[in-house]
């Protein structure tokens, strides 16, 4: 049972968090999963979210706050409505990982992190994402598009843009 | 646990199985290096400097964490070590600056030596050192992020030792850093920042210069100071501390206070005050000359033979005129032994009255009568490190007696220690206790009453009746306990306490006071009914000699009673605040002549008609006893020109009177001073000579300021103090039992008035120490911060 009075967090994920923090021997547990679950729902990890996890895990939040700035995938700022998040690891640099990361940075005139003025999109470099067989590769929000090349870049970008990507967040 | 016996290096060793190698090699004088193991602490196996050949297992391995066993082949220091700790230094240094040159720790640093030794000072790394500027995080506490080693020591201490948790470790890989509980986007000056106990025990702890002090930083080296090894001068527990003392132009000034080398009870630790709280002594608002109130009513500096001859002539004149009951003497909780017993003694027998008291923080009058005729009942202070069990009735150790508390949490964590917390408020040991009982408001009487078998009592107790039966339950099957009782327990109460304690076979007492010597000035009778030793001043014993008054005199109360009445003719306070302390209206000591010996203008200095200026704890010599019964000694580290020590006054101010200065302080006794030789073929004859004449008491005491004459006396009168002198002098504790008789009279009034300091105040004392100021003001949560950045 929650007993959280004043979630942050819709109906749903709140009682989701209720009973995930029944499914560990050890409360603490729960913590990465929920930081997830709640950076899907709000778009980042913002102080009101650490209070609250804080608070349902029995931690304090500089507990939470050791964890959330281990992981790179979680954010404590915004980011735009489309995450395009460009792998730099190994495979992806040896097929041209930097180039789609430039043309990105070029494409959309932001960098490393930041995010465009419409906050339609943010851009990230990344280590792997798991997709080097087909490499170069990125990541929107949770959707994959691999063997890319800046055209297909392009493309993907415009469908986006035009509210047709798939957006799973 | 049976003894295993394994090899190091080719010597053979035998250590309890279970042992980590690191520990066992140790203890054969074996040293392995190590930067994240720290005795007492979780084991964190961060650094890999502690790596070595174990036979049979494929690679080096972590002697921090691995335990001995029988028949192991290890090798602590081979080429192929070297290598692997060259190659570790390297990495650990990857954003290290090596600025040691004006690092506070060079010098002193793990990290330095373990460089210097396998030269990694050259690393092959080729990428971008990431730097990051100096943060103050607190008052005392500074970050220097590029030096940092990520051992984790200071998160383990913190957390683990402290239980405060403020520090945690963020990001990851070479950007990992070491943060505090405030983040910077969350503090009004958006820099991060730390709220917590502010001990400095992860300063302590940090094996490089990465967390420095307050106090400390950059103002010295290790080797500029000298060290000297005496008692922290703040709460009632009496922690070691080594003090880093330099020269200044007008004395000596101390700068540092650790104890390092764990050479006292309360092993490493430190609070707050007694880290950071010694600056006081450095004030500027030190009174260094001897005032005298002028008929104009101002205070006036005269030289010290003009004030010891006023104070003494009037003082004279005063107690013949009007007798020596006219006259009333209050002493602090902050003298030696040495000086309280000298105090009495010169109150009794030369101004030749009783009305004698002190600020009492706990009531060790009923305490020794209710252990009278008892042997080994009472704890010491080391029983804290180690007792199975252990009862809390009252008191709040993390803020009053913050060195306990550390104790416990020790023994709780290292050794499962059962602790039983039963307390008004939600005190913080509650977190370590196996079983927390919250009691009524004012209920400790109705509990003592209930444990002496009173089941009526219970519902005033607790609400929880229920919880109070499975407590008293709990509490009564330990085989040995420990009882710490807080100063909310005197008179009735505390007696009925004791004897439930008493059915218990272990059980073994102690009651927690407020400051350095606060039982010191009880066992030494700062006391109007009782003289040292709790020997009441009817019945004198051993003190017949004294030929003293056996009429008990008047209380701290009386004595300002007598006062307002136009009865008390003079009033001798030596280092005490009584004016504030006790609200006196300061028209009362209108006709009263007043002497004062003070380190500040106090409410009562301010009252004086004659100030003397004061040496403090730190800068005199003698013996305390703690809240517990340990008798440890002090020894003089800072030094400020212009004041002297309550001793030497007390005999100079007793001589102008014109006592016999010789039956005041048995001085010239003992052997002639003859001082063997000291050059040439039999020269450490006087070095055995010296060490002998101290083992038996003998060493000629030349000077009626030598306060080692008054111990002599001490510990021939005083039932209890019946001292080893060597183990004194060599800076051991050792612990001495009260031996009173029992209980006189029934109605005593025990006069308790706790101190209520918390961890960040002291006493009158503490008003005058910046840092406490400082650190208080900050807990408080003023936006006061302002960063300095490292010196260019
Ligand atoms: S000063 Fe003490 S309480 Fe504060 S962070 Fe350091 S160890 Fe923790
Ligand atoms: S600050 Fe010191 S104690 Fe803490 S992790 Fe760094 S090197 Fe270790
Ligand atoms: S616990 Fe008490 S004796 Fe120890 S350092 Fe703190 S104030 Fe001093
Ligand atoms: S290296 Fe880019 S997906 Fe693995
Ligand atoms: S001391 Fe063994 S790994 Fe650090």
């Amino acid at each position: 049972m929650s007993t959280i009075t004043n979630s942050i967090f819709s109906p749903e994920t709140a009682a989701r968090f209720d009973r995930l923090v029944t499914l560990y021997p050890v409360k603490r547990s729960a913590l990465v999963p929920m930081l997830l679950y709640a950076q899907d729902e709000v778009g980042y990890v913002s102080d009101a979210v650490v209070t609250e996890i804080a608070e349902r895990l029995d931690l304090l939040e500089l507990d939470v706050r050791n964890v959330l700035s281990y992981y790179s995938m979680l954010r404590t700022k915004p980011a735009g409505k489309y995450n395009v998040q460009v792998c730099t690891n190994i495979s992806c640099m040896l097929r041209g990982g930097y180039e789609i990361l430039d043309h990105c940075k070029h494409k959309l005139g932001i960098g490393h992190k930041e995010v465009t003025a419409d906050k339609v999109f943010s851009l990230e470099e990344v280590e792997c994402i798991g997709a080097c067989c087909w490499a170069p590769a990125m990541q929107v929000n949770y959707d994959f598009h691999d063997n890319l090349t800046t055209v297909k870049v392009d493309e993907i970008l415009a469908t986006y843009r035009a509210g047709q990507g798939k957006d799973v967040k | 646990m049976p003894d295993v016996t394994f090899t190091v290096d080719g010597k053979q060793i035998t250590a309890p199985a279970g042992t980590l190698l690191i520990e066992a090699c140790k203890s054969a004088g074996i040293e392995i290096p190590a930067f994240c193991y720290y005795p007492g602490l979780s084991l964190q196996a961060a650094c890999r400097m502690c790596v070595v050949r174990i036979e049979k297992m494929p690679k080096l391995q972590t002697a921090c964490t691995t335990p001995v066993a029988e028949g192991m082949v290890v090798s602590s220091e081979t080429p192929e070590i070297a290598q692997a700790r060259k190659a570790t230094l390297q990495l650990l240094l990857g954003n290290h600056p090596l600025d040691c040159p004006v690092c506070d720790a060079g010098g002193e640093c793990e990290l330095q030596d373990m460089t210097f030794k396998y030269g990694a000072g050259e690393s092959l790394y080729a990428e971008a050192k990431n730097h990051r500027e100096e943060q103050q995080w607190s008052p005392v506490v500074y970050f220097d992020r590029p030096r940092c080693i990520l051992c984790y020591r200071c998160v383990r201490m913190c957390g683990e030792g402290m239980d405060v948790f403020a520090l945690g470790i963020q990001n990851r890989g070479s950007s990992a850093v070491i943060a505090p509980n405030i983040p910077a986007h969350q503090s009004p000056d958006h820099l991060a920042h730390l709220d917590c106990e502010q001990c400095g025990m992860c300063i302590d702890a940090c094996p490089v210069g990465a967390l420095t002090s307050g106090a400390y930083r950059y103002k010295t080296r290790p080797w500029e100071m000298n060290h000297v090894a005496t008692i922290c001068t703040h709460c009632g527990d009496g922690c070691k501390t080594t003090l880093g003392v330099r020269s200044t132009s007008d004395g000596a000034e101390i700068v540092r206070g650790d104890n390092r080398d764990k050479s006292g009870i309360n092993g490493d630790f430190l609070c707050n005050k007694g880290r950071y709280a010694f600056d006081f002594a450095n004030s500027p608002e030190r009174i260094t000359a001897p005032l005298v109130r002028q008929p104009d009513g101002s205070l006036k500096e005269v030289s010290w033979e003009e004030a010891f001859a006023h104070a003494g002539k009037k003082l004279r004149e005063l107690r013949d005129a009007k007798g020596g009951s006219s006259i009333g003497v209050i002493g602090g909780n902050r003298l030696t032994n040495e000086e309280a017993y000298l105090l009495q003694k010169f109150a009794r027998t030369v101004l030749g009255t009783n009305n004698i008291d002190h600020h009492r923080t706990a009531d060790y009058v009923t305490f020794a009568q209710a252990l009278a005729g008892q042997q080994g009942r009472t704890a010491s202070w080391r029983d804290t490190q180690s007792y199975p069990a252990v009862l809390i009735v009252g008191g709040d150790p993390t803020n009053q007696a913050p060195g306990t508390a550390w104790n416990l949490r020790a023994d709780v964590r290292l050794n499962k220690a059962r602790l039983y917390v039963a307390n008004t408020d939600e005190i913080k040991l509650r977190r370590q206790a196996k079983a927390f009982l919250q009691l009524a408001p004012f209920g400790y009487g109705a509990l003592t009453a209930y444990l002496a078998g009173d089941a009526a009592s219970a519902s005033n107790a607790a609400t929880n009746t229920s919880a109070l039966d499975t407590f008293r339950d709990a509490v009564k099957a330990e085989e040995k306990l420990l009882i710490l009782i807080g100063s909310e327990l005197r008179g009735a109460d505390l007696k009925r306490l004791i004897e439930f304690g008493l059915t218990i076979p272990g059980a073994k007492f102690a009651l927690l006071s407020d400051y350095a010597n606060s039982r010191g000035a009880a066992d030494m009778g700062l006391l109007p009914d009782m003289l040292p030793g709790y020997v009441p001043v009817s019945n004198p014993g051993p003190f017949a000699e004294h030929n003293a008054p056996t009429k008990n005199g008047l209380n701290m109360l009386e004595i300002f009673e007598a006062a307002g009445r136009g009865e008390l003719s003079a009033l001798y306070v030596v280092n005490s605040n009584p004016i504030s302390r006790y609200n006196v209206d300061p028209a009362v000591l209108k006709d009263t002549f007043v002497v004062v010996h003070e380190m500040f203008m106090t409410e009562t200095a301010q009252l004086a008609d004659v100030i003397l200026p004061a040496a403090n704890l730190y800068e005199k010599g003698g013996s305390v006893t703690n809240s517990y019964g340990d008798l440890q000694l002090v020894q003089k580290a800072g030094d400020r020109a212009g004041v002297r020590t309550d001793f030497e006054m007390i005999v100079r101010v007793a001589d102008k009177m014109g006592a016999d200065i010789k039956a005041l302080v048995p001085f010239g006794k003992g052997l002639r001073a003859d001082m063997g030789q000291s050059r040439g073929a039999q020269s450490g004859e006087a070095d055995r000579h010296a060490v002998w004449l101290t083992a038996n008491n003998l060493e000629p005491k030349l000077s009626p300021f030598d306060s080692w004459a008054i111990l002599d006396e001490i510990q021939r009168l005083v039932p209890g103090y019946n001292l080893l002198r060597l183990q004194l002098l060599s800076g051991n504790d050792q612990h001495l039992e009260p031996a009173a008789a029992s209980a006189a009279s029934a109605n005593r009034r025990d006069l308790v008035l706790p101190s209520g300091d918390t961890l960040f105040t002291s006493g009158t004392l503490g008003r005058f120490s910046p840092a406490l100021n400082d650190v208080q003001r900050y807990q408080g949560n003023e936006p006061l911060i302002q960063i300095h950045t490292a010196a260019e």
